[in-house]
């Protein structure tokens, strides 16, 4: 029996305003540990809400959201921040690196937030994370120092610092060239091969191709499901 | 903690002009701030400390604070007189030796009587209104400074002169006399008496100086036509500040109504208030303006690093930690503005202290007097640092209270 690492039930998030906006409308689904799922789906569909709401980053307006068996519709502001602290990394399309510290010391930001190691252990797991992408060399420069591939992997560097059971990844690759993104994909197969689970959103065909699963979304619903080696599988959906 | 300063540290050092200048403008606003509030207090200081040395601290004189109360007033609740004359009261206090000593036997300090009463001095044609009293040399010493205003003769000279007097110099210089000359004193009554100058004072206020004449006992009632009669007790505290207490004490006592020294120059006093509050909104107002430019740098801040908030936000640090940097900025700012303004402040105050003006109560030059405080320097820089905390803490809300979302959505 595999284990859920995250589990979306009956997930729903509406803009309210002058003219209401359903971004998600209705998902379920749920992430075994260690599975690699892709997003994909046209612009605009939604896959950025998701994975806002799968993070914790954003609350569902209807639904739940469940990290590792613990529903969390029920968490306070600052409840949500600690459990993004310890148990989602995230990756943007933007690196979103503070300008003043290097590498390292942007790696090591969640850790001295959530302040559970020594400094020394900090610094040699956060040397570890460098080294293990190919930034060994690099620990010691700021961001405006690096190309953009580099930047990519530092922020991948410093979402996996706190060890968290679930990555989320928003089209980490939209502003790389293609041996950078070459490169982020197998960091992101293989965090997931050591058994941390990656929800990834992509246009890139290639890297949906090598995840577990991929998950198509139009107008904020779960158009077709396929999992990887067996076949196509497409999903009904309820209308 | 250390890593929430190690970034507010990193924001300030890395804008180094602008922090200067907020830097500056706590400086400035907590300097100008210590060096008024020495110097207002300096001169209210001197200015009471002349007040208290020259004037007796109490004075009890021979009158009810009250009009005696009228037998049918008494008798009958609806009945009302006005215009009564207090005819056929002998003037003075009664029994004055023993009302002394009982003084004696509880005031903190000391106690004199006096004989005062008004009259005419006359001299080469001119002729001028003044209070003359009748003092105890012996016991006068005890009372007041004048043995130490004394600027020609000593007061054992009233004794040697045939109805010896003292005067204020001003009054000396107005009247054209020197020590030795004779005057003519012109009484209510229309005594006459020569008396001779036996001494000249100046106690720096003027009014007292142009106005207030001494002589013994015996001339005074003379002049009064009531031999023997004291009418006026004059009392000197060890703690000046606790006249207004004695004298509610020492009138409770006697029956006699006992005037302060504050309650007899209340309304300088007043004016005193109304500095005061003018002087301290001016202060507070110096502060609150020198802490704009730590607004406008934290303002500054807040704005370019918004992506900066939202991904510490999004990667789990809490709201309160977030918005916490920019006050410890601010803070910083704050205080090392603060160390500079006390600097700035204590060189401005040593700087003023070194100028002299001409003062018009003396007729002399003195320094600039200024009081030195630690609570002027601890209120200012209070003050300030939280005008800086403040000023930090509305932009600081205002950015870190943003959704991450919203930023991120927009970078992407
Ligand atoms: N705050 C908002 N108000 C209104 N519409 C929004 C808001 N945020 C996103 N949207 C819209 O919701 C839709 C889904 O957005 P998003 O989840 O970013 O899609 P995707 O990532 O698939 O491109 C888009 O059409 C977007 O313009
Ligand atoms: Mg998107």
């Amino acid at each position: 029996m595999t284990e859920i690492a995250l589990q979306a039930v009956e997930l729903v998030r509406r803009i309210e305003g002058a003219v209401s906006h359903t971004l998600v409308n209705g998902i379920d689904l749920a992430v075994n540990k260690g599975e690699f799922v892709a997003i994909t789906g046209p612009s605009g569909s939604g896959k950025s809400s998701l994975l806002y709401l799968l993070g914790l980053l954003d609350a569902p307006s209807e639904g739940e959201v469940m990290i590792c068996g613990q529903p969390t519709s029920k968490l306070s502001e600052s409840d949500r921040a600690d459990v993004r602290l310890t148990k989602c990394g995230f990756v943007f399309q933007f690196h979103f690196l503070l300008p003043e510290f290097t590498s390292l010391d942007n790696v090591l930001l969640p850790m001295r937030a959530a302040g559970t190691m020594a400094e020394s252990e900090m610094r040699e797991r956060g040397l570890a994370l460098l080294g293990s992408l190919g930034l060994a060399e690099h620990a010691n420069k700021r961001p405006n120092a690096l190309s953009g591939g580099q930047r990519q992997r530092v922020a991948i560097a410093r979402a996996l610092a706190n060890r968290p059971e679930i990555i989320v990844a928003d089209e980490p690759t939209g502003a790389l060239d293609t041996a950078s993104t070459e490169q982020v994909f197998s960091i992101l197969r293989d965090i997931a091969d050591q058994g941390q689970t990656v929800v990834v959103v992509t246009h890139d065909p290639a890297l949906a191709a090598r995840a577990d699963r991929r998950i198509h979304i139009v107008d904020g619903k779960i158009a077709e499901i396929t999992e990887r080696g067996g076949g196509e599988l497409v999903c009904e959906v309820a209308s | 903690m250390n890593l929430i300063f190690n970034i507010a540290w990193t924001h300030v050092s890395t804008r180094v002009r602008q922090t200067l200048v907020g830097m500056a403008g706590v400086s400035m606003g907590v300097g100008f701030t210590i060096m008024m509030a020495g110097l207002m207090q300096g001169s209210q200081l001197d200015f009471l400390r002349q007040l208290v040395d020259t004037m007796p601290h109490i004075t009890v004189e021979d009158e009810r604070r009250s009009v005696p109360t009228q037998p049918a007033e008494q008798e009958y609740a609806a009945v009302q007189m006005s215009d009564i004359a207090n005819v056929g009261k002998r003037p003075g206090i009664k029994y004055p030796e023993s009302a002394m000593s009982s003084l004696r036997s509880w005031i903190p300090g000391d106690v004199a009587p006096s004989a005062k009463t008004t009259a005419i001095i006359n001299h080469g044609g001119a002729r001028i209104g003044i209070t003359l009293s009748g003092i105890d040399p012996r016991r006068e010493v005890q009372v007041s400074k004048l043995t130490s205003q004394m600027r020609e003769g000593k007061l054992d000279d009233l004794s040697r002169a045939p109805n010896g007097i003292i005067m204020g110099e001003a009054l000396a210089e107005k009247l054209g006399v020197k020590t030795g000359n004779t005057v003519l004193l012109i009484g209510g009554q229309g005594v006459q008496l020569n008396s001779t100058v036996a001494g000249l004072y100046r106690s720096g206020l003027k009014r007292v100086d142009e106005s207030q004449i001494y002589s013994l006992m015996g001339p005074a009632q003379v002049m009064m036509g009531q031999s023997g009669v004291v009418n006026q007790l004059r009392l000197r505290l060890n703690d000046p500040m606790s006249a207004q207490k004695v004298a509610a004490q020492v009138e409770a006592q006697t029956g006699y109504k006992s005037v302060s020294w504050q309650e007899a120059n209340a309304d300088l006093l007043s004016s005193f208030t109304v500095r005061d509050f003018i002087v301290l909104t001016v202060m507070g107002a110096m502060l609150l303006t020198s802490s704009f430019a730590t607004y406008n740098i934290i303002s500054t801040i807040t704005h370019e690093k918004r992506q900066d908030i939202a991904i510490m936000k999004s990667l789990g640090m809490r709201e309160y930690a977030v918005r916490r940097i920019f006050i410890i900025e601010a803070a910083i700012i704050g205080v090392v503005g603060i160390l500079f303004g006390w600097i700035l402040g204590y060189l401005l105050c040593f700087g003023w202290s070194k100028i002299t003006i001409f003062n018009p109560l003396t007729g002399s030059t003195v320094p600039l007097q200024i009081y030195y405080s630690l609570t002027h320097y601890l209120i200012a820089g209070g003050i300030s640092l939280v005008c800086c905390a403040g000023a930090a803490y509305f932009p600081a809300r205002k950015a870190t209270s943003v959704h991450p979302v919203e930023i991120i959505r927009g970078a992407s």
